[in-house]
C-alpha cells in the first residue's frame, strides 16, 4: 500500500485533493496499469477455480449415493449448504462429505455403500432431521418433480422395528435402487454356501444385528455367517420385503436360486456392503428408480 | 454537526464498496480548531512530545490475544462438539446449531436461497438469528474473531511482512472495487448455473468442515494456493479483494453499535495503526486534517480486530458501544 506517502503531512493534502484529477506521472500511470492487470488477474484467477467446480459435474463417471431423503441431484447440490450435520448424527457414520474432485458437490454428503451402508440404525432416518436447508426431506415441495420409480408404493417398513406401534420409515422416494449387476460371480446363483465374516476381519463396516443388540450397531468383522446357500444380502436387509433368494429359471430351462430385489427396496446399499464376492455381485444404482 | 457525521457515515459505506476515501468537503468548527492547533504546536515541541510518547510506549497484543483465543475457541468448539459428541455447536461454519438453536451464515444463506430459489423456515430462523447476533457484535467482526482463515492470513501477513522487510517481496494492491464485483458475480452465478458456486472456494467453509470432519483434503490445496499467493504478491489478497463473505457482514456492520472510535485531540498522525490494519481505508480519518470531528467513529468495513488498539501509542483508537456511555 502507499500508507507512507498518505500518511506523511505533505501528500495528504496532494491525496486529498484527488477529485479534480491531478496530472500524474509516467511511473504512477504503469503502476496505476499494474494495477489494473493484476485486478483482472486475480479475477480471472478466482472465478477460474470457481468456475472449474463444473468440470467434475460435466465429466462425471458415476453418480454419487446422497442419503435418505435427498433431492433430486440437481436440487440436492443447489439447496446443500455443506455443513455436515447429517454426518453428525448418523450412529454407523455412513455419510461422508465429498473434497474438490466432486466440483460443486465440494462439502456436500454422499454415501459409499460398499464402505459403509445407511442401514437405518437411527430407526427416524436422523440425517433428514438434521438438515436446516431441506436437502434431506421426509416431504418434498410440492413443485419438485418426482424421479420417475423413485416413489415408494408404501411407507417402508423396517424389520427392527416390525412389532412397534409405528413400524415403518417416514420416507417417499427412494435414494436409488439395489440390482443383480454380477449375476454370475453371485454365490446363489452358482448354489454356494457362506462361512465366515462377510467380509474379511479387517473390514470396518458396522451394521445392527437385531439377534445381537436393537440399539448399537457392531462390525459385520464381528459377526461371522454360516450358510448352505449365500443368502447374506437378504437376511442383512433392513427393509421388509424389498429383497428374497428366488427360484429362476435359465433360457435352458434349468432352475436355479438368486436374490431378487422386489418394490420396497429403498436403495440403502446394504446388500451391496455385506455381499462377500469381490467386487460386489449386488450394487445400489444411486438415484435410479423402480422398474417392474 | 450531525450533519456532517452523517455524511461521513454514508461515505464509509460507499467506501466499504470500493470507493477510494477522499479529504472531506466539511469539517467541524471544533475539529478545525484542533487541526489549526496541531499546526500551530512548534515543531521542536511536537518531536520532544513524540519522544516522550515513544519512550513511555508498551506493545500491547491485549486484544490480539483476546481475539486469537476467542476465534481458536468457536473453532474448537465445533470440532470438539463431534469429536467428544458433546452436542453443544454441532455443524460447520456455514450452518450450525447452538444447544438446538439453528445458526446460518448470512452469506452461505444467500448463495443457497439463490441457487435454489426456495426458502425454508429453518434456513430463514438460522439467518434471523446470525443477523441478530452479528449485529449486536459488530458485523465483520465475524471475520476477525471467527473465520478460521482470517487467523491461517493473520499469519502469512506476518511472513509476508518480514519478506518485505527484507525486499524479497512487495505487496502488490488490487482495485478495491474487486470484492464488490465478486460479490455480484458469485450472486449471479448462484442464480443462473444453480449451484451454490461460491461456497465450493470458500477458505472459511473448506477450513471448518477440515478441522471437523477431516474432510475435503484436496479443497486444502486451494486454501494453500491463497496464502502463498498472500506471502509472495498481494498482501492480504483473498480478505480484502475477493471475499464476499467478508462483504455481507460489512454490510450486517452499517447498523452494529460495535465499533472502533478515534479522538482526534491525542492523536500524532504517525499512522501505525494504518500499517497493522486489514482494512486501512478505514481509517483515513486519522490522516492529518481529514478527521472531520474530535471523534469520528471509524466505518463498516473495519472487521473490529482491535490492532490498531493495540498499536495506537496515543490511545486515541478505542472500542466503543454506541449508546452504551450514554447508558452508564
Amino acid at each position: 500500500m502507499s500508507d507512507a506517502e498518505e500518511t506523511s503531512p505533505g501528500s495528504a493534502e496532494k491525496v486529498g485533493a484527488g477529485r479534480t484529477a491531478p496530472p500524474q506521472s509516467k511511473e504512477r500511470k504503469q503502476q496505476a496499469r499494474r494495477r489494473v492487470l493484476r485486478t483482472i488477474l486475480l479475477t480471472g484467477g478466482v472465478l477460474g477455480a470457481a468456475l472449474s467446480g463444473y468440470l467434475p459435474i460435466a465429466y462425471a463417471q458415476k453418480t454419487r449415493l446422497r442419503p435418505p431423503g435427498a433431492l433430486d441431484e440437481q436440487d440436492f447440490l443447489s439447496s446443500c449448504i455443506k455443513c455436515g450435520q447429517c454426518v453428525q448424527v448418523c450412529p454407523v457414520q455412513a455419510i461422508k462429505l465429498a473434497d474438490l474432485a466432486d466440483g460443486y458437490g465440494q462439502g456436500v454428503p454422499y454415501i459409499e455403500a460398499r464402505e459403509q451402508a445407511c442401514d437405518f440404525s437411527c430407526d427416524a432416518v436422523q440425517c433428514i432431521l438434521a438438515c436446516p436447508t431441506g436437502s434431506l426431506t421426509y416431504r418434498k415441495p410440492a413443485f419438485m418433480p418426482v424421479r420417475p420409480g423413485a416413489k415408494l408404493a408404501s411407507k417402508p417398513i423396517l424389520l427392527a422395528k416390525e412389532s412397534d406401534a409405528e413400524p415403518t420409515l417416514n420416507l417417499a422416494e427412494r435414494i436409488g435402487v439395489a440390482r443383480l449387476t454380477r449375476p454370475e460371480s453371485c454365490l446363489a446363483i452358482q448354489g454356494k454356501g457362506f462361512k465366515g465374516p462377510a467380509r474379511g476381519a479387517e473390514f470396518k463396516g458396522e451394521l445392527r444385528y437385531m439377534s445381537v443388540d436393537r440399539w448399537k450397531p457392531i462390525p459385520i468383522s464381528e459377526h461371522p455367517y454360516d450358510t448352505a446357500l449365500c443368502d447374506l444380502c437378504v437376511q442383512a436387509c433392513p427393509v421388509k420385503g424389498a429383497i428374497s433368494i428366488e427360484a429362476v429359471f435359465a433360457p435352458d430351462g434349468s432352475s436355479r436360486k438368486s436374490p431378487v430385489v422386489h418394490e420396497p427396496c429403498v436403495g440403502c446399499g446394504v446388500c451391496e456392503m455385506v455381499c462377500p464376492t469381490e467386487p460386489a455381485s449386488i450394487e445400489i444404482m444411486p438415484g435410479e428408480g423402480w422398474r417392474a | 454537526m450531525k450533519e456532517i457525521l452523517r455524511q461521513r457515515f454514508i461515505e464509509q459505506i460507499f467506501v466499504m464498496f470500493g470507493r477510494e476515501p477522499r479529504k472531506p468537503a466539511q469539517i467541524t468548527e471544533r475539529a478545525l480548531r484542533a487541526h489549526e492547533l496541531k499546526r500551530m504546536t512548534n515543531k521542536q515541541d511536537l518531536q520532544a512530545m513524540k519522544a516522550h510518547m515513544r519512550s513511555h510506549e508498551e506493545k500491547s497484543t491485549r486484544w490480539r490475544n483476546r481475539r486469537w483465543l476467542t476465534l481458536i475457541a468457536i473453532n474448537l468448539l465445533f470440532v470438539l462438539s463431534f469429536a467428544l459428541d458433546i452436542q453443544i455447536l454441532e455443524g460447520a461454519l456455514t450452518a450450525s446449531r447452538f444447544i438446538g438453536f439453528h445458526l446460518i451464515d448470512l452469506n452461505s444463506a444467500i448463495q443457497v436461497m439463490l441457487a435454489h430459489k426456495h426458502i425454508i423456515t429453518n434456513l430463514l430462523i438460522g439467518t434471523a438469528t446470525v443477523l441478530v447476533l452479528w449485529i449486536l457484535f459488530g458485523g465483520r467482526s465475524f471475520c476477525s474473531w471467527v473465520c478460521p482463515y482470517h487467523l491461517l492470513a493473520e499469519w502469512a501477513e506476518k511472513i509476508h511482512l518480514w519478506l518485505a522487510a527484507k525486499k524479497l517481496v512487495t505487496d502488490q494492491p488490487i482495485d478495491r472495487r474487486l470484492r464488490s464485483v465478486f460479490w455480484v458475480a458469485f450472486a449471479l452465478l448462484a442464480v443462473v448455473t444453480g449451484y451454490t458456486v461460491f461456497e465450493s472456494i470458500s477458505p472459511t467453509g473448506i477450513l471448518s468442515r477440515a478441522m471437523i470432519y477431516g474432510s475435503g483434503l484436496l479443497a486444502l490445496l486451494w486454501v494453500l494456493a491463497l496464502l502463498v499467493f498472500e506471502i509472495f504478491f498481494v498482501r492480504r489478497a483473498w480478505c480484502r479483494y475477493a471475499c464476499p463473505i467478508g462483504l455481507t457482514y460489512g454490510v450486517v456492520g452499517i447498523v452494529s453499535p460495535v465499533r472502533i472510535k478515534y479522538t482526534l485531540d491525542g492523536c500524532f498522525h504517525e499512522g501505525d495503526c494504518r500499517k497493522v490494519c486489514l482494512v486501512p481505508h478505514v481509517l483515513d480519518t486519522v490522516i492529518k486534517g481529514r478527521a472531520v470531528d474530535t471523534e469520528v467513529p471509524i466505518g463498516p468495513d473495519c472487521t473490529r480486530c482491535g490492532l490498531c488498539v493495540d498499536t495506537c501509542p496515543t490511545g486515541s483508537l478505542k472500542f466503543e458501544v454506541k449508546g452504551l456511555s450514554k447508558l452508564m
